[in-house]
């Protein structure tokens, strides 16, 4: 085996920087990887936008304007895909690669062809399903791209699903066998991969709350693709897991899913919080408040994440004891939630705080957050959720937290390691007006909608009653200027890509701490080929 | 962990194993949650299915000082274009005591037809005091070209059932599967 290694290192050495589309095509580098995902994600981020533009154009005002309601399902249903999928997971996932190996003193990656592989599946999948719905708005006869919602209810997607439904399990097969590779990458570097004397718990908290990201998607992907590849056989092979005529239940469909899909959520918001705890600390020039317990905190939060996913499912028809189980779990995760702002508030506490582009993210963040996660504790509670099941509510609590909450962390982690990645610093004016326009205009988006949700305005629909009008007219108003701010970001991004700008040193943030800081600006190609010393 | 004499290659390798191990698992334990799933629905009634054999015993005795009010509902899923209708609506009806209702089915078209109907109990915890001695929902029905039938359905409700509950809807869905029965005669392997 150290021949091998030995080979390894030569082939390095034959092809020390590779150009044009080979180097980007065959890259088994961490960095070019980490920027393929970030690229592709931000694509993502601006079609699965795009596609909620047409959502807000429709509901602009009450009646039917610009598409059927037809169309408009398959809006919602892929733009949900394709935020989840396509956006917050790639960019979470790139910047995994990215800021892993710099964090704990690793060369690169474990196993950088699995990476190769695992980014280039992705422009696949996503050509898979968006071309689905570029077939409906384009194509002879308009046939339907998906249109069951992102969470594709059987027997709605099964039985009633149009015939891409098919794309869209294969597209989702795809997807997943991506998220697991990346994730086993991640748990192997973290495992084997540290610096000497880079102990578990002197990871910074971004490593620690990816690790633990990592197992719940090798532990809940495969059950996604299970509850896929039952769809699939109960669409063409005679099955019937939830087919009712034959002997099947659609309840247990929700069940499979849910199990899946409340893990994700955490998934989601993990990477997030490991953001925040790099960011805030540096800004505030003080450690991190209380680290073991923001690492006990994350562990007890994916912990709970798999006992709370019928909270999604309470108007099905539960017994009492089942919603009562569901409603206290999903209650108790507030517990290590509120450790983690505590701790972050507490790290503010008396520090020297500067407001740079990074933190301004974060403080965002923090204070969003948790407005949707007190949203949260409300749809918690099951009488209540009966009320506001299905409704613009339940729309407006989990747009705050992965909009203000993952999507606002993730602008934090770019801005505060663009100057890393790129070795520029990310133009200030562009930067300050994509963070006020987007603070403000999220807020005027998906506040009202708490609102339209209370007063009854149902989820998913083309069109609503005269009485929430004047409420849908601003929402949409903050939709589009929401949508048009991210067009500041692209020039950010591409400025600091075509190195224009102030240079970056290697420390460009004076409180900053960590094993990235002490490598140049931008990153070379290869870092830590001998291991740096951890004290 | 024995890893002092192995390579970090040889390390990366045997983790990555062991993940891959626990991914391929978990895509079974996406499987293994239908039985699962099964059990705890017969178990605590949770999606309100009623039991699909026959109940062998006969109560022990009527409790005649309860009444609890039994309604009926039928639903035509696909396929379905003759009427499915229960004769009776509604019934009071004492624990333990013997009921005999009629629901009938018809099948105006001009091929011959298989159907198989569904039940479903709400609230769902009703469905386990629900015993059912004879029913159309046991086996497949086959509705010739034309036909309109009677098809019985004897139950009595478990005398040991809560006192909570006055009154529960007893659903019938009926859908045809004329279709999916052929579809399994042709294939080889049927489940």
């Amino acid at each position: 085996m150290s021949t091998a290694a030995a080979t390894h290192d030569d082939h390095h050495d034959h092809h020390h920087a590779p150009t044009g589309l080979k180097r980007w095509l065959f890259s088994t580098n961490h960095k070019d990887i980490g920027t393929l995902y970030l690229w592709f994600s931000f694509a993502m981020f601006l079609s699965g936008g795009f596609l909620a533009m047409v959502i807000r154009a429709e509901l602009l005002e009450p009646g039917m304007q610009f598409v059927d309601p037809e169309f408009f399902n398959q809006m919602t249903t892929v733009h949900g895909l394709v935020m989840v999928f396509g956006a917050v997971m790639p960019a979470t996932v790139g910047l995994a690669n990215w800021m892993i190996p710099l964090m704990i003193g690793a060369p690169d990656m474990a196993l950088p062809r699995m990476n190769n592989w695992s980014f280039w599946i992705l422009p696949f999948a996503f050509a898979i399903l968006i071309g689905s719905v570029v077939m409906s708005a384009f194509g002879a006869g308009n046939p339907s791209a998906p249109n069951f919602g992102w969470t594709f209810y059987a027997p709605l997607s099964t039985k009633y699903g149009p015939a891409s439904t098919d794309l869209f399990i294969l597209s989702v097969h795809m997807m997943g066998i991506s998220s697991i590779m990346g994730a086993i990458n991640v748990v192997v570097t973290v495992f084997n991969m540290r610096a000497p004397g880079m102990t578990l718990m002197k990871m910074p908290l971004f490593v620690w709350t990816w690790l633990i990201t990592a197992f719940l998607l090798i532990a809940v992907i495969p059950v996604l693709a299970g509850a896929v590849t039952m769809m699939l056989t109960d669409r063409h092979f005679g099955t019937s897991f939830f087919d009712a005529a034959g002997g099947g239940d659609p309840v247990l469909f929700q069940h499979v899913f849910w199990f899946f899909g409340h893990p994700e959520v955490y998934i989601m918001i993990l990477p997030s919080f490991g953001i925040v705890s790099a960011i805030i600390p540096a800004f505030a020039r003080k450690p991190l408040f209380g680290y073991a317990s923001m690492v006990y905190a994350t562990a007890s939060i994916a912990l709970l994440s798999f006992v709370v996913w019928a909270h999604h499912m309470f108007t099905v028809g539960m017994p009492l004891a089942g919603t009562l189980f569901f409603m206290y779990m999903t209650m108790l995760i507030s517990v290590p939630t509120g450790v983690k702002v505590f701790n972050w508030v507490a790290t503010m506490w008396r520090g020297s705080m500067t407001f740079e582009l990074p933190m301004k993210w974060a403080i965002a963040f923090v204070v969003l957050f948790t407005c949707g996660g007190l949203s949260g504790l409300m749809l918690a509670i099951t009488p209540v959720d009966f009320q506001y099941h299905d409704t613009y509510f339940v729309v407006a609590h989990f747009h705050y937290v992965l909009v203000t909450g993952a999507i606002f962390s993730i602008f934090a982690a770019a801005y505060y390691w663009l100057p890393k990645w790129s070795g520029i610093m990310p133009n200030k004016t562009l930067g300050e007006l994509h963070f006020w326009n987007s603070l403000i205009s999220a807020n005027l988006l998906f506040f009202p909608m708490h609102f339209v949700g209370l007063a009854g305005m149902p989820r998913r629909y083309a069109d609503y009653a005269l009485q929430f009008a004047d409420y849908n007219f601003w929402i949409s108003i903050g939709g589009f200027w929401f949508g048009l701010s991210q067009l500041l970001f692209l020039a950010v991004a591409v400025l600091c890509a075509l190195k224009k700008g102030e240079k970056a040193p290697a420390k460009p943030w004076e409180g900053a701490e960590g094993l990235e800081w002490e490598v140049p600006s931008p990153a070379p190609f290869h870092t830590y080929d001998t291991p740096p010393v951890v004290k | 962990m024995s890893g002092e004499q192995l390579s970090v290659e040889q390390r990366n390798k045997r983790t990555l194993k062991k993940l891959l191990v626990w991914a391929v698992a978990m895509f079974g334990f996406a499987f293994l949650m239908v039985p699962f799933y099964n059990v705890i629905c017969d178990v605590t009634g949770l999606n309100g299915k009623t039991s699909s054999t026959a109940a062998t015993q006969v109560p022990e005795n009527v409790v005649a000082d309860r009444t609890v009010t039994v309604e009926f509902i039928t639903q035509k899923g696909d396929g379905i274009s003759g009427e499915f209708t229960s004769e009776t609506k509604r019934v009071k009806v004492h624990p333990g005591e013997i009921t005999l209702v009629h629901f009938f089915a018809s099948n105006p078209t001009s091929s011959d037809m298989i159907t198989q109907s569904i039940p479903s109990v709400t609230p769902g915890e009703a469905a386990r005091y629900l015993h059912k001695t004879q029913c159309f929902c046991f086996d497949q029905q086959t509705l010739l070209a034309g036909e309109r039938k009677n098809m019985p359905m004897i139950f009595y409700l478990d005398p040991e059932i809560p006192s909570h509950i006055n009154q529960f809807t007893l659903s019938y869905t009926i859908f045809d599967v004329t279709e999916r029965v052929a579809g399994k005669n042709n294939s080889v392997a049927a489940n």
